[in-house]
């Protein structure tokens, strides 16, 4: 199909781009741009009538005109070429190589919108990853093949938290790990600081970058995660590769979204935000998943920052219903000084009943995280009680929870950006905090677990 | 055979493709769209141009490639073999579809919905020369150990003599019995169609009685659903609403189990695959898979197709309960659906109403929700069956004034409200006593009163009064502090504290809470009314209330839900006499 150059662009409107006379041209497929002063762009097929296409353009419109303009359609959807090679490698947010080799040879040419995996195909997940993290690992357990987004807000360290995930994430005997990062319109400061980290820990060696920054064209934003992905689908199912991918901020992917929809004039639905946002943002998360006798999976952490810290907005709030729990950051935690500032009570991991206990953590583990969560959370309401009538009022017990949240707070919240603290590690803290309270208060675990793990 | 008529496409919009030279084509007939024959649907005629929702991924489709109406609407396949089945949307079987494209699943698939080659065993229960007519079973076939799948005559026969009916094992397409319809000779197989959008007709309906109970003790007992009614569960995320309508697919006492998950998670599909095979179903031991057919349009799959998921689901309840059995649906989640509607409605550039939501959302709600019911089905003798529908909303922000929830609420007959401070704080299932209801509750009294036990609505209500009266008394320890409450009102909150923490949370986790009796819910919550009813009388002014919080027996009435199934009835008496026994030695002192 190649081949055909066309001139015929009628109307440039914020990204997109109108080309009439065409023929032969697929939805969906790729375009490839020339612009009059010779600068090459990449383009998708946004609809296609009788010898007109609507073309939204990646690289973002400056520059084209109606005149000038060379279109030329590939008749192919957007693809990536997929190797092995494609470990240490980055990229910007289209595929292009920015770290001044040249493109790695493929293997293979995947189309980057993916299909679904058949849900009778998919595998349940259920081998826990350690963290290193207490309230990750202790609390909301994140396992193999799951999708598991941080809800942060603007100023909140999200990107230091999963950095250190990145770095300390593991899966007990076994090795055959890898990252994929996907930065969608993050600042060239929160991009340097992923990059230097990973090649401080060596982490790059096994590592794809994609980097769409802050002033990148926003477009771009729409296709880097699915660049990703495919990358991420090709190590985890075809080279048994275990994938964490991380994708950062889909605040922004969905701000260019919104861009889109505007630009085509579409029926808005909530916040201005599109109708099929759901269904848009389930096509990049569903991707996450394991796939029965495949040995890969691939695990995601989308990274988001709630606008003005509101949970209910429809980013986070779409994100939710598809994701399998999220992780929440609390600027309270911030300000109180407390890293990683991970709220525990609005946190859940969805797979973490099958993913920990016996065989996999370790027996005690469900019901201590019970008990953690409920002895803390009775803490809290009294923080909220002692504010109104005092602490006088309280009786002995109210003071003993009083305390236990805090050192909650202090001991087992809080930890070091270095410090990587194995499944044992987190569940004996959790011990030793429950020790402040009386053993009757421990209603959510057995009798022999108390036992064996109370500390005497 | 209506002639099969090519049009043109002339555009191609995501999942919305139009096209010309459609003269002819009805309103909701099925096409084949491009050179892969993906299927569609025509949803909007324009003159000889039609508007067509393609239930699979358009990409790669031109103006000018061929669109090919079928002449027949969205349909889908009934026989014998539907049982344990898990399709997609529009009925294609998932693991047909795996063999033929592997673990991603491709496009232009095409596998049909039952098997063609397996062969039934098939019990005529007609012999020559009877009159029958729509409705009436033919034979009878074992589907699986627990469902007798019983073949009617097809519904718009008005009457016909049986002229021939074959015993012995066939395909579903072959034929079982030849009827005489007004003088002509018709040759009826096991396999029937039915267009998805059509209700099928019923003699008369009829107001649902008989609780469906779920062994889940917050509905049961506190808000129950009935067989053929309707019910919405709405919560945000996070509030366990998808673990909610697993329980209720896994215990509900219904013969047929259909499940669908409409644009929700690859993985929670994943679960219930895995999960309904082994788990046993408590009344009649066999694994619940023996009763169930899943649909599973997830989130990634294609929205026209997430949009007919709901049709093809309640054309298979109804098939079923036109045999004379009691059918439980539920749809996780409708919000999803009519997500779907809004999306395909924005780009047909409808005029929205709230939201952007189409202005038919609430009559496509209500239509939905009207197929459920139990009714009278059309045959020459008696026979009754019922379909309920539970529908899970998932509205924005946990918002339940948007446009999906209110709908909905306006059909309904109950409300199971999640709620997410409940959720926060681990009260799982965290349905929120003080805003759901239950118009049932009426209506399955009598069940109650004669099945279990004759004070049930009584006790039932006497628990939401000290439930209310501790909301109340919550006011007042906000402001005060607790310590200021006469010991009356302190007995209040323990009885509505033991209610709440030992009653109405359940864990849906644990292997014998996961499913609780009805008579061993009657019992627990007479027992747990009793020990306040004990402790209310112990407290006059004077009495220090403290001493409760002593009492062995408030840990003994906490383990009551987890004291086994086999045993509990004699442990429950043992358990009572010794609270009685404890509280009266405070009297004592």
């Amino acid at each position: 199909m190649e081949g055909i150059v066309y001139t015929t662009v009628s109307e440039v409107s914020g990204p997109l781009m109108i080309v009439d006379g065409i023929e032969g041209v697929g939805y969906g497929e790729v375009v490839k741009i020339t612009t009059s002063e010779g600068e090459k762009r990449l383009g998708q097929v946004l609809e296609v009538g009788r010898g007109r296409a609507v073309v939204q353009v990646f690289e973002g419109t400056r520059g084209l005109d109606t005149k000038g303009t060379q279109v030329q359609f590939t008749g192919k959807p957007m693809q990536l070429g997929v190797t092995a090679d494609l470990l240490g490698r980055i990229f910007d947010g289209v595929g292009n190589p920015l770290d001044g080799s040249p493109a790695p040879i493929p293997e293979d040419m995947r189309d980057v919108n993916g299909q679904p995996i058949n849900p009778s195909a998919r595998e349940y997940p259920r081998d826990p990853i350690q963290t290193g993290i207490s309230t990750i690992d202790g609390m909301n357990t994140l396992v193999r093949g799951q999708k598991l987004p941080i809800f942060s807000g603007s100023g909140l360290p999200h990107n230091t938290i999963a950095a250190q995930i990145a770095r300390q994430a593991k899966v007990r005997g076994q090795e055959n790990f890898a990252v994929v990062f996907c930065a969608m319109g993050i600042t060239a400061e929160e991009a340097d600081f992923f990059m230097q980290d990973f090649e401080e820990t060596g982490a790059i060696e096994r590592s794809v970058l994609f980097l769409n920054l802050a002033d990148d064209p926003a477009i771009e934003r729409l296709i880097a995660p699915k660049m990703a992905l495919t990358a991420a689908e090709y190590m985890a199912y075809d080279r048994g590769m275990h994938v964490l991918v991380i994708l950062t901020d889909m605040t922004n992917y969905a701000e260019a979204l919104r861009e889109i929809a505007a630009a085509r004039e579409e029926v808005p639905g909530r916040r201005g935000y599109p109708g099929y946002m759901y269904t848009d943002l389930a096509q990049i998360y569903e991707r996450a998943g394991r796939i029965m006798g495949r040995e890969g999976s691939i695990t995601q952490i989308p990274i988001l920052t709630m606008p003005d810290d509101d949970i209910t907005h429809p980013i986070p709030d779409l994100t939710g219903y598809i994701t399998e729990g999220q992780i929440v950051l609390s600027r309270e935690l911030q300000n109180k000084g407390i890293y990683p500032p991970i709220a525990v009570l609005p946190a859940l991991s969805r797979l973490m009943a099958e993913g920990i206990g016996e065989g996999r953590t370790r027996a005690d583990h469900h019901q201590l995280s019970n008990q953690l969560y409920s002895a803390y959370a009775e803490g809290m309401d009294l923080r909220d009680l002692v504010a109104v009538v005092g602490e006088e009022a309280l009786t002995e017990r109210d003071r003993q929870y009083l305390a236990f949240a805090d050192a909650f707070e202090d001991r087992f919240v809080r930890q070091g950006n270095e410090e990587d603290r194995s499944f044992e590690e987190t569940l004996t803290l959790g011990w030793e905090l429950l020790s402040t309270l009386p053993k009757e208060e421990l209603k959510k675990i057995d009798e022999k677990y108390i036992e064996t793990y109370y500390p005497k | 055979m209506p002639k099969k008529k090519e049009g043109q496409i002339f555009n191609v919009a995501g999942p919305v493709v139009k096209a010309t030279n459609m003269k002819g084509a009805k309103m909701y007939d099925l096409v084949r769209v491009g050179e892969e024959g993906l299927v569609g649907e025509i949803i909007e005629l324009k003159e000889d141009t039609a508007t067509i929702q393609v239930y699979e991924d358009t990409t790669g489709l031109q103006p000018g490639d061929r669109v090919v109406n079928t002449g027949m609407p969205l349909a889908v396949e009934l026989a014998p073999g539907l049982i344990t089945s898990i399709y997609d949307g529009i009925q294609r079987p998932l693991p047909d579809i795996m063999e033929q494209s592997g673990d991603f699943i491709a496009r232009g698939v095409e596998a049909p919905a039952v098997d063609r080659k397996k062969k039934w065993k098939f019990t005529p229960a007609v012999t020559e020369n009877d009159t029958v007519r729509g409705g009436d079973i033919l034979g009878t076939v074992e589907e699986t150990p627990v469902v007798e799948h019983r073949v009617m005559v097809p519904p718009d026969v008005k009457e016909a003599v049986v002229r021939e009916v074959r015993q012995g094992d066939f395909t579903v397409e072959e034929t079982i019995a030849v009827l005489e319809v007004d003088g002509h000779k018709r040759e009826v197989a096991m396999l029937q169609r039915w267009p998805v959008r059509v209700g099928r007709p019923l003699k008369e309906k009829l107001p649902p009685t008989v609780p469906l109970i779920n062994g889940q003790r917050v509905f049961d007992t506190f808000f129950p659903m009935a067989k053929g009614g309707t019910a919405a569960i709405p919560g945000g995320f996070g509030t366990g609403k998808t673990v909610s309508q697993h329980q209720l697919a896994r215990w509900s006492d219904a013969d047929i189990i259909i499940y669908i998950g409409c644009g929700e998670r690859g993985n929670e599909m994943t679960e219930v695959l895995r999960d309904f095979p082994e788990l046993k179903d408590p009344r009649t031991g066999q694994p619940l898979m023996n009763r169930t057919i899943l649909i599973a349009n997830t989130s990634n799959m294609p929205v026209a197709a997430r949009e007919a998921s709901v049709y093809t689901g309640i054309t298979l309840a109804e098939y079923y309960r036109d045999m004379g059995y009691d059918v439980a649906l539920m749809a996780d989640s409708t919000s999803r659906w009519a997500e779907a509607l809004r999306e395909i409605s924005g780009r047909l550039e409808e005029m929205p109403g709230e939201e952007g939501y189409p202005a038919y959302l609430a009559s496509r709600l209500a239509g939905f929700y009207e197929r459920a019911g139990r009714a009278k089905i059309i045959c020459s003798n008696h026979r009754e069956g019922s379909v309920s529908i539970i529908g899970a909303v998932s509205p924005p922000g946990g918002d339940f004034s948007e446009p999906v929830t209110q709908n909905t609420l306006r059909i309904v007959k109950v409300f199971w409200a999640l709620d997410s401070d409940l959720a926060d704080r681990r009260h799982f299932p965290s349905i929120n006593w003080l805003r759901s209801y239950s118009l049932y509750l009426d209506r399955v009294k009598r069940w109650w009163h004669d099945e279990v036990g004759e004070d049930w609505l009584e006790l039932r209500n006497r628990a939401m009064a000290l439930l209310q009266r501790e909301d109340e008394l919550q006011e007042i320890i906000r402001l005060v502090g607790p310590d200021a409450l006469p010991p009356s009102d302190k007995a209040v909150m323990e009885g509505a504290r033991i209610i709440r923490e030992d009653f109405l949370q359940q864990n849906a986790y644990h292997e014998i809470d996961t499913f609780c009796p009805a008579p061993k819910q009657y019992h627990m919550l007479r027992i747990m009314l009793r020990y306040y009813d004990l402790i209310s009388g112990l407290a006059s002014p004077t009495f220090d209330f403290e001493k409760v919080k002593g009492l062995q027996c408030r840990v003994t009435i906490g383990r009551l839900a987890t004291v086994p199934n086999e045993e509990w009835e004699k442990r429950f008496k043992e358990i009572e006499k010794q609270m009685e026994e404890e509280i009266k030695t405070l009297e004592g002192a």
